[in-house]
């Protein structure tokens, strides 16, 4: 999957290593700054308050 | 030596193919899965510290601060600080958590008040300033770890809230580790359902053990001071005051 997304991007090889590192870098971006945090609200981990049966 | 260009290329099947693009699959979950961690412990932190920082300037700016008259005058009993729904509505200032911890307290404690501005006030207890338990929740990690050190208390460590109204200034008093189901540590009277308050208490809850949900951490202080905004800070905190409304 990856070696034929790589063969597939056009230009030289310098090129072509650019456009490789830009899209891994889109791709964590997006996971960091939309995927990640949609996918914290199904994530029990980090609760840090008391059982809520309040007085 | 073969002559670059000729050299046969080795046939690959389309089960092998098959595999090999399952095999990437897995490896690319791994890393995703790495990236999450790395983003709830690490990125989380940015994003809510920023956020913080903000939260804490603006409410600062409507807040007016007279300068510091000493520490010795007497203010007589706290008055208990108003705190409108939804809103932040004081500033924490901990020295024990570092000497320039000044985060944000906000009503609420839903996931939408920690992950962002940091400590949350349990709506259904008391506010600062009245009798009974004054209770909030942070994040030990992640988000910004506003409670990471809640664990280091030490006999005579002072807590500072700044309001609207002034500052209040608890001590410290104990530590205890409960189950996560123990609500009645948020009692007016921690564990004694129905008993009548005679001091205001701060409690403070978060994780425990660190990077686990497994348990919680319970910090009790108790009120012990009292200054109007008109008298300035208390001595302790002044330069780190001055140095947020400033911000």
């Amino acid at each position: 999957m990856y070696a034929w997304i790589f063969k597939n991007l056009p230009g030289p090889l310098w090129f072509r290593l650019i456009l490789a590192l830009g899209l891994i870098l889109t791709a964590v971006l997006l996971l960091m700054n939309y995927v990640f945090p949609w996918l914290s609200q199904y994530s029990p981990w980090t609760e840090s308050t008391i059982g809520m049966m309040l007085l | 030596m073969t002559p670059a260009g000729t050299r046969p290329r080795r046939k690959i099947s389309v089960g092998q193919r098959l595999l090999g693009g399952i095999g990437e699959i897995f490896i690319t979950l791994g890393i995703v899965l790495l990236l999450f961690v790395a983003w709830e412990l690490w990125w989380t932190n940015i994003d809510a510290n920023r956020t913080q920082g903000e939260v804490t300037a603006q409410f600062a700016q409507q807040l007016e601060v007279g300068s510091s008259t000493g520490d010795d005058e007497d203010f007589g009993p706290a008055p208990i600080a108003k705190i409108p729904d939804g809103e932040t509505f004081g500033i924490f200032y901990i020295p024990r958590f570092g000497k320039d911890f000044a985060h944000p307290v906000t009503n609420g404690v839903g996931m939408d008040v920690l992950n962002s501005v940091g400590i949350g006030h349990y709506p259904d207890t008391q506010a600062p300033g009245e009798l009974g338990n004054f209770a909030v929740a942070a994040h030990r990690q992640t988000h910004g770890q506003v409670f990471w050190d809640i664990d280091k208390f030490k006999e005579g460590d002072e807590i500072y809230l700044q309001t609207n109204e002034g500052f209040y200034t608890y001590q410290w008093r104990s530590t205890e580790i409960v189950d996560p189901s123990q609500g009645e540590v948020l009692l007016p009277v921690p564990h004694q359902p129905g008993a009548e308050p005679s001091t205001s208490i701060l409690t403070m809850t978060s994780c425990h053990p660190p990077f686990t949900t497994r348990m919680r951490i319970i910090a009790y202080s108790e009120l012990v001071s009292w200054r109007p905004a008109s008298a300035g800070p208390p001595a302790a905190i002044a330069e780190l005051v001055a140095k947020t409304m400033k911000n």
